[in-house]
């Protein structure tokens, strides 16, 4: 008999220690990723308490939300900042965990770092103080976001408990038109189901158009199934997922990898596999997509207006109100020709080779306008090495934008890269909050890194199909 | 009877009726350049406090309320602990509301504050209750699943876990997954990632 369980329970079932009466699943915890900022106060619990990290060689640290983008010197400016490294160090070192620090070309954003080096691998249960943990699920792997006092407990037990989600399948089928990308896919679902709409499921993204996806675009979407309420998202593994990890450093090597890839592959969820919900979608209702407000959610496609309060459901009308006059924005208006004044191209969300090269691809030949303040941050050292031995480099320089070092920078803007003032910004990341990107009256638009790198261009949100292909 | 048992809270409340309320507007990131939660409490809702003197954590009538009601989706975003940490230590002590995002709920039963859910009709109720009287005492009985202020009653709910957790006092998990340490070694061998794809 074949198995109906999707591959969110059987990985689950899998990691299962105990259930408890009450329904909690103590979870066997795969891989546990930490970087600088929610995990000190972990230690910090193991020292109180005369703790050990149970499983050192199953936790990996990285230094990313603090780490300056420009000048790296050591003691940091912000002292703050250089008190988080000096921690990050210290526990390290005092609990045998393995840093890939500054000095570490390995070094970059933790959800870009794991699957670089092959420690994100399918069937595992991932987790990491940091929402964007869904990332991994790209591969086929349960990775959720947690709060400090679980870093604690994975740290010193490597499980936690946990209620089992329910599983709702998106399905999205068919081709996506031109100038529409992975990015675009993921902010038309969370506009489709809004920022709540997952809470208590977990999404197995599924259907062709996931299919014809490479890791890299699997992983923007993934990265963004917290914004839609969902803890974590993941697309089944299949060759483009065993192929990607060959040969990394932390793959399986020689005959573990083929027993590994013949294990990986057994995990998808068959067809007739069980889901407690299911949507649907279609590619072509999907166009390149905007946010306007402060949700992810409160989005358009950039040919679109933005709604009108009267249009919306009464209960959703004082959101609305309050997005536009935080923006600036009007009801009814076109989102396109709205001025922007920082672009940013970065995250975990959209800063691997791909979307760097499609930047590239857009900016190359061009000037940023004048009055807009363009930077393009990598997500890892060897993203940016890459990045550099293709010239990549020089093209964004050369059309104005500033060239950076590793980081999550202007996503949250705990580092010296911040918006100014009410100044707007055209960002490849995956939160438009007030406030988020340093400036608490700074305004976000999201949106895909090629039609950043285009807005960077035209000074105010362009429309990447009318782009593509104009004349310098 | 362990000292952690939480069966019920009672003190005056503040309300914010607002829906899908982020952690970076609870706690904005540049207070989370830290390494210890100290000091967080004096920063919670920072930024909309600036830019709206009628905040209500702004409100001389509501400084010492235990009791927080929110809307739909409260705490959404980031995973950050700072969020249920800061608004521990400026005093909340329960909150009530229409729904939570899961990592923020999951943080506030690690710190042993009760996330409790209420129909938006009764927080309506209970937030004019404390509108019209800041000094009203608020119990959440997290026996009987009922928050009573003054005339206004209505019923809560709580997943089972998170609620005999807090009941029995038993929500240091990091004690209970310890006692499981030998079950755990075990359950490893069964990974087959931990042992050469083999298992």
């Amino acid at each position: 008999m074949s198995d109906k369980r999707n591959l969110f329970n059987k990985v689950w079932d899998l990691h299962t220690v105990q259930t408890l009466p009450g329904g909690q699943t103590q979870l066997f915890i795969g891989l546990h990723l930490i970087h600088e900022v929610t995990s000190p106060q972990a230690f910090e619990i193991l020292r109180d308490r005369g703790l050990k990290v149970a499983f050192p060689d199953r936790t990996i640290a990285t230094v990313d939300h603090i780490v300056p983008t420009g000048n790296q010197a050591r003691p940091f400016q912000d002292s703050l900042a250089e008190q988080m490294m000096s921690a990050i160090e210290k526990n390290c070192a005092e609990f045998g965990v393995t840093l890939l620090d500054l000095k570490d070309d390995r070094q970059g954003i933790v959800h870009v770092v794991g699957p670089e080096q092959g420690l994100t691998q399918p069937g595992m249960t991932i987790v990491c103080g940091d929402s964007h943990t869904s990332t991994h699920g790209a591969f086929g792997s349960i990775a959720i976001g947690i709060g400090t006092s679980n870093v604690a407990e994975v740290l010193a037990t490597q499980t936690m408990f946990l209620n089992r989600p329910k599983v709702r399948q998106v399905v999205v089928n068919g081709e996506l038109a031109p100038g529409v990308y992975a990015k675009d896919v993921i902010l038309y679902i969370i506009q489709q189901l809004g920022v709540q709409g997952g809470v208590g499921y977990a999404y197995e993204f599924a259907g062709s158009t996931f299919d014809n996806m490479s890791i890299e675009e699997r992983m923007t979407v993934c990265n963004m199934s917290i914004e839609g309420g969902a803890r974590c998202g993941y697309i089944n593994p299949d060759q483009k997922t065993v192929d990607y990890l060959k040969g990394r450093p932390f793959s399986p090597q020689g005959a573990d990898f083929d027993r590994a890839a013949a294990w990986w592959l057994s995990l998808a969820s068959a067809d007739g596999a069980e889901f407690d919900d299911v949507v649907e979608f279609d590619a072509a209702d999907i166009e390149p997509t905007v946010t306007w407000g402060i949700t992810p959610a409160q989005s358009v496609g950039v040919s679109q207006p933005l709604p009108r309060v009267r249009d919306v459901a009464p209960e959703e009308q004082k959101l609305i109100r309050e997005a536009l006059e935080f923006m600036g924005l009007e009801e009814g208006q076109p989102i396109k020709g709205t001025k922007i004044d920082v672009a940013f191209i970065g995250s975990c969300t959209n800063s691997r080779m791909s979307d760097l090269r499609e930047a590239a691809r857009i900016a190359e030949g061009h000037k940023v306008a004048p009055h807009v303040k363009a930077i393009v941050v990598p997500g890892s050292q060897l993203v940016r090495k890459q990045a550099m031995e293709e010239g990549l480099h020089l093209i964004f320089e050369a059309a104005g934008f500033e060239w950076r070092a590793a980081g999550c920078s202007m996503c949250l803007a705990m580092n010296p890269d911040k918006l100014q003032g009410r100044e707007v910004c055209a960002s490849s990341s995956n939160r438009n909050f007030k406030g988020r990107q340093g400036s608490p009256t700074g305004r976000t638009l999201l949106m895909s890194p090629a039609m950043v790198a285009a807005a960077a261009i035209e000074g105010h949100v362009a429309d990447i199909r009318e782009f593509a292909g104009a004349p310098v | 009877m362990s000292i952690n048992q939480i069966k019920s809270i009672t003190a005056t409340g503040i309300s914010l009726l607002l829906d899908d309320i982020d952690t970076d507007r609870i706690i904005p990131a540049r207070f989370l350049r830290c390494v210890t939660f100290d000091g967080l409490g004096e920063h919670a809702f920072e930024d909309d406090r600036q830019q709206d003197p009628s905040h209500p954590f702004n409100q001389p009538q509501f400084q010492g309320a235990g009791i927080l009601a929110a809307g739909r989706n409260f705490g959404c975003g980031s995973s950050r602990e700072h969020a249920p940490q800061s608004l521990m230590r400026w005093g909340i002590k329960a909150i009530i509301a229409e729904s939570f995002a899961e990592i923020f709920f999951g943080n506030c039963g690690s710190l042993g504050i009760p996330a409790v859910k209420a129909s938006r009709p009764d927080l309506e109720k209970l937030a004019a209750a404390i509108e019209s009287n800041p000094k009203l005492m608020v119990t959440v009985d997290l026996e009987k699943m009922q928050v009573t202020a003054g005339s206004v009653t209505f019923s809560i709910t709580m997943p089972d876990s998170a609620r005999d957790a807090l009941v029995t006092g038993q929500w240091d998990y990091l004690g209970r997954l310890l006692s499981a340490a030998d079950k755990v070694s075990e359950h490893a061998k069964s990974i087959p990632y931990l042992s050469g794809f083999r298992a």
